[in-house]
């Protein structure tokens, strides 16, 4: 009877208890999933930059011919030269199986056996990035016709995906956010029209429109930080679940826990709840004052 | 202490975008209440009675004309400076106005509250308060639990709980029988003789003659007779 903090307003009957919540809460099970498309799309796209944008491919034809300049094979030329280029390390030539497995796919049989004229494959890392047009022509040089290639274009497309992936989920954040904020609105317009009478009379005695808003901000806050930890436990399962199915493409090795996720998602999942409570705040407050201002 | 000068008010109505079409409640009125004053406020059903103390308590602006409430220019303050003033303006509705979810004693303990008085000064002044209205045994009852009677005194003693300078009351012992009407202006009346203002609209002109005081008489939002 004389506890301080009474409920004046009647609010835990006036604001729907169980649909915000819910609604709430399956904003944020889609706010997590996009959370963690976005930071998988980057954490995949990271890891596949790095390998392809680094990878040089050299194919010499007719390895086995003399090099131009004589002296030895064009192969024997080309890993020369590659050997003390700037930027470029580990060379090493192929196999003859590591160049028939490689082809096998698309010859369907060893192109040994089809006589076909197969080039010496030499893979290599490059440092430092972007086309190396120069050692291009010096390789050109050494062994006429010689193709090198590097992932780079690869990578750049990876990282065009990625952005759009990461712009979609922001989209989809955005709306999942605008799409809350309504939510709360209308479940605050409803507890101030079912609350019409008493915030009036609350009003007439005196209270600051900050005491009326600041009490349904206070139970929005709550009823949205508690629908975010709803939707964010529900998210759960289904985020093992795809980091177990990523596993493979996300360099995780046999033995190693398929179903971890992310340190980055793990601080973004409690910030979901942070969010949604903020948004709760934030709408319930400019509901209410431009509510009352309407009043009187 | 409370000062109209040539006020009018016309009430927009939802889905009006302008006032002009709106009739007007109150005319061009003005008088003057001095502090420590007692006004009984009459007229007919729609003479503008219950808009005129809207007005007194800042649940409507007026369409014109200026209004000046315990010192204060009430057409320039802001909304913060506008709940100030009606913290300290006490109002009886004649509908009581009792918020059903609350205790008799949380619904006289809400203006304190609202002010953030200390727990032990409300428990303080509520409970005398409730004493003095004859309601002290009947604390944790709701408003739905009470009487009519016994409502209009928890109105009463939630107007008068912080201790306003302005209090005004619309007919206050329409739901009342004889004798209650007449303790209820016994408190009122207490209420004047230490200094509050107080304006009380009426139509008991019984009432009125047994508790001469002066009189806005009201005619179709006109002051017909102010004395």
């Amino acid at each position: 009877m004389m506890a301080r903090r009474v409920d004046h307003l009647g609010l835990r009957s006036a604001m729907a208890e169980r649909l915000t919540p819910i609604l709430v809460g399956a904003m944020s099970f889609l706010a997590v999933l996009a959370i963690a498309g976005a930071l998988a799309a980057s954490s995949l796209a990271g890891r596949w930059s790095q390998d392809t944008g680094t990878v040089l491919t050299v194919q010499v034809p007719d390895p086995d011919a003399p090099a131009p300049a004589g002296g030895t094979t064009r192969l024997r030329a080309v890993l020369d030269l590659l050997n003390v280029a700037p930027d470029v390390s580990a060379v090493r030539a192929l196999s003859g199986a590591e160049v028939n497995a490689l082809l096998r796919p698309w010859l369907g049989a060893d192109a040994g056996q089809l006589a076909l004229p197969v080039p010496a494959v030499i893979s290599a890392v490059l440092s430092g990035g972007g086309e190396p047009d120069s050692l291009r022509a010096a390789l050109d040089a050494a062994a006429p016709g010689t193709l090198a290639e590097t992932g780079a274009r690869w990578a750049a497309r990876v990282a065009a995906l990625t952005g759009s992936l990461q712009a979609s989920a922001l989209s989809v954040l955005v709306i999942v956010a605008c799409v809350a904020s309504a939510v709360i609105s209308v479940a605050t317009h409803a507890g101030l029209a079912q609350r019409r009478e008493t915030i009036a009379i609350i009003h007439g005695l005196g209270a600051l429109d900050s005491d009326i808003a600041g009490r349904f901000a206070v139970r929005a806050t709550l009823l949205a930080a508690a629908g975010a930890i709803i939707g964010t436990g529900c998210a759960l399962p289904v985020l093992f679940w795809l980091a177990a199915l990523a596993a493979p493409f996300a360099g995780v090795l046999p033995g190693q826990n398929a179903m971890q996720l992310p340190f980055a998602l793990w601080v973004a999942l409690p910030a979901v709840a942070v969010a949604a409570a903020v948004i709760g705040w934030v709408t319930s407050q400019v509901t209410v004052r431009g509510w009352l201002r309407r009043m009187v | 202490m409370v000062r109209f000068e040539n006020v009018w008010l016309k009430y927009r109505h939802e889905g009006e975008a302008s006032l002009a079409s709106s009739p007007d409640v109150i005319r061009d009125m003005s008088f003057d209440i001095p502090e420590g004053g007692f006004r009984w406020l009459t007229g007919p059903s729609g003479a503008g009675k219950t808009s005129l103390l809207k007005l007194m308590y800042l649940a409507e602006h007026p369409s014109r004309g200026k209004i000046e409430l315990l010192g204060t220019n009430a057409a320039r303050v802001s909304r913060r400076e506008a709940a100030m003033l009606r913290r300290r303006i006490g109002v009886v509705y004649q509908d009581f106005r009792l918020l059903p979810h609350l205790s008799a004693y949380d619904n006289v303990a809400l203006p304190m509250r609202l002010a953030r008085k200390a727990e032990g000064q409300v428990r303080a002044d509520v409970t005398e308060l409730l004493r003095w209205v004859g309601l002290s045994g009947k604390l944790d009852r709701r408003p739905y639990e009470l009487s009519g009677g016994e409502q209009q005194r928890i109105a009463i003693a939630r107007a008068v709980v912080g201790r306003p300078k302005l209090l005004l009351a619309d007919e206050p012992t329409g739901n009342l029988d004889e004798e209650q009407a007449e303790r209820l202006m016994l408190l009122i009346t207490g209420l004047n003789g230490m200094g509050t203002t107080v304006v009380v609209a009426t139509h008991n002109l019984a009432l009125v003659e047994r508790h001469p005081a002066p009189r806005l008489n009201l005619l179709s939002g006109r002051l017909v007779d102010d004395g």
